[in-house]
């Protein structure tokens, strides 16, 4: 699956919101999406999920629209996990995961035995198969995270779009989820996901995005988006750096004091 | 492939048909002690022999004329409350939701309180339902409308809280400006809501309307379900999201409707029935729909043969016996969410 954005602009609530933004994806890459709050990390997914339509520009899917491919064939190719990880309804985990092969089923049938086996994978891979039976309001914040994850991983889609989704994990499962996705997209699929992390974005992902105010600052290998100028006119930090196991790191160390504050 | 996912998937979904099946046996019930339960003193197999043979004897009109047609209502418009309350919780995700909340219920007895003031009532016997449909159709083409604009769900909302109170004010000013004190009285016992003194003309009237409804709102099962985890992840798992607010929508006007002309207003089912079943089909939505309609129509149909069988006269109306249990249920419902919040 190839997803081919051009010059893409939305505007929401009369602010411009996204501009100038040109993007190509393709299966088989982990991207990080990262950027300050407010950058339009969020707003870039949903463009991309055909969930938000952009004001201009152009998007294709393997090179066709999002009406010619049609909503159901799109429902199967891409998979979309949401910010926030919001439930409302107190179904079992089981149950919850099961939602990620609706796209595959006609109407009124049941789920086939290839619907069990991906229901099955996908729990493994994000391992939840022990809440199988359990109601969502009866995990943790994690686990519900994961449960969720298992979800999106459930479709089997040929692209992952996953909103933050290490938020509320802890430290091992941040590790582990970041090396799910990292097969997932080198199984063959190709994986989007927005980070706040950037020591995990560099080290995980095999290209990232830095989007800044609407704009793509920075597009490229990890080391070169994560250099010290760009890291200071996106974040306005300083990183300290360091390497572990031969890989490069960066830390977030301090603000960088703002002109206005200098001045005075 | 897991085996054990396998099994708790088929275990979890013959537990839905053993529901089902246990729904279906206990509304047949119903509505057979429905029949059996009367004011008058009627030999059952007498009737039904007359009926059949085509006697219009006394035992076979009172069957036809008062029993068949309350007990065959008291099923249609509980089953139309129940899965109307289930289909709006489910698109609102919210478990207080209710077709009164959409203004469904109150635009639907303004309609009908309209053709009492006019006369038209008087006048002609379908009056009434024509016109509490009516009112129903006209709060769906305005949610619909608002629907069409790409509105979210707080915007339905606040738009079922505005027809709500633009209908209860109509009301209002009918009675206010009723013709004479008889007319007055006869809108507020409608108003109260009941089963009694229909006959199978309504039946025939409102059971297309509310097939189409029941059809309309059962189809958005899978739908409902996607929409657990919030509209963006069911548009991605490929459902439209304008198409199915406006099946639900549509359908609840036309079962809420059709409901609310013959009956008047019947409130609480669709907020007692949902929420008492929702635990036994595991909380999902796409569920709870059809036990919900079942469950909806039993409740109906036990307030009905209860406020028969309790000695007071006049009877109470349906519509305060249904409100003296479904108030305080609200009152306590409110307070659980307060405490889990």
């Amino acid at each position: 699956m190839q997803i081919e954005a051009r010059d893409i602009a939305v505007s929401l609530g009369g602010k411009l919101v996204l501009r100038g933004i040109d993007l190509s994806l393709r299966a088989g890459e982990m991207v990080g999406l990262i950027g300050p709050n407010g950058a339009g990390k969020t707003t870039l997914l949903r463009v991309l999920a055909d969930l938000l339509p952009a004001d201009a520009g152009s998007l294709r899917y393997d090179g066709l629209t999002a009406r010619a491919l049609g909503r159901k064939t799109l429902a199967r190719r891409i998979a979309f996990l949401a910010q926030g990880g919001t439930v409302h309804w107190q179904m079992r985990a089981g149950a919850v995961v099961a939602l990620g092969r609706l796209p595959h089923r006609r109407p009124f049938a049941d789920q086939n035995a290839a619907d069990h086996a991906a229901i099955a994978r996908a729990m493994a891979a994000a391992d939840v198969t022990g809440f199988t039976e359990r109601t969502l309001d009866s995990l943790s914040g994690g686990e519900r995270m994961r449960v969720l994850l298992a979800r999106a991983l459930a479709v089997e889609a040929r692209m992952l779009l996953a909103d933050e989704p290490l938020a509320g994990l802890d430290p091992l499962h941040q590790l582990e989820a970041m090396a799910l996705l990292r097969r997932t997209a080198h199984a063959g699929a190709g994986v989007v996901v927005v980070l706040h992390d950037l020591s995990l974005a560099g080290r995980f992902c095999d290209r990232l995005v830095l989007l800044d105010q609407g704009r793509v600052l920075a597009d490229g290998a990890p080391d070169s988006v994560l250099d010290d100028a760009n890291l200071a006119r996106a974040f306005g930090i300083e990183v300290a750096r360091g390497a572990q196991d031969g890989q490069p790191y960066a830390l977030p160390w301090r603000p960088i004091p703002r002109k206005d504050e200098t001045a005075s | 492939m897991n085996p054990a996912a396998t099994a708790i998937a088929t275990e979890s979904r013959s537990r839905y048909r053993f529901l089902v099946a246990l729904l279906t046996a206990l509304l047949l019930a119903m509505t057979a002690l429905s029949v059996a339960v009367g004011y008058a003193d009627l030999d059952l197999g007498a009737a039904f022999s007359d009926w059949l043979a085509g006697r219009a004897s006394l035992p076979a009109l009172v069957l036809v004329e008062l029993r068949l047609p309350r007990a065959l209502l008291g099923a249609l418009v509980g089953f139309s409350l129940g899965l109307a309350g289930a289909a709006m919780q489910g698109l609102l995700r919210n478990p207080l939701a209710e077709p009164g909340l959409l203004g469904i219920s109150s635009a639907a007895a303004f309609g009908a309180v309209a053709m009492f003031y006019s006369g038209f009532a008087g006048a002609f016997l379908l009056a009434l339902p024509l016109g509490g449909i009516a009112g129903a159709m006209l709060a769906t083409l305005l949610l619909y409308a608002l629907n069409g604009r790409g509105a979210g769900t707080m915007a339905l909302i606040l738009a079922g809280v505005a027809i709500n109170s633009f209908a209860g004010a109509m009301t209002s000013l009918a009675l206010n400006l009723a013709p004479n004190p008889y007319a007055a009285l006869e809108i507020v016992f409608w108003l109260m809501g009941s089963l009694a003194d229909r006959s199978m003309a309504h039946i025939w009237l409102v059971l297309p309307l509310m097939l189409l409804g029941w059809a309309l709102l059962l189809s958005s099962a899978t739908a409902l379900d996607g929409l657990t985890l919030g509209e963006d992840t069911a548009r991605s798992l490929g459902f439209d999201l304008g198409w199915l607010r406006a099946r639900l929508i549509g359908g609840a006007a036309l079962a809420v409707g059709a409901s609310v002309a013959v009956t008047g207003a019947i409130g609480f089912v669709g907020l007692v029935v949902p929420h008492l079943l929702r635990p036994l089909v595991g909380h999902r939505p796409g569920r709870l729909l059809l036990v919900s309609g079942l469950g909806g129509a039993i409740l109906t149909l036990a307030a009905d043969i209860a406020l028969r069988l309790m000695p007071i006269r006049p009877e109470l109306k349906l519509g305060v016996v249904t409100a003296l249990i479904g108030a305080p249920f609200l009152f306590s419902l409110i307070q659980r969410m307060r405490r889990a919040a």
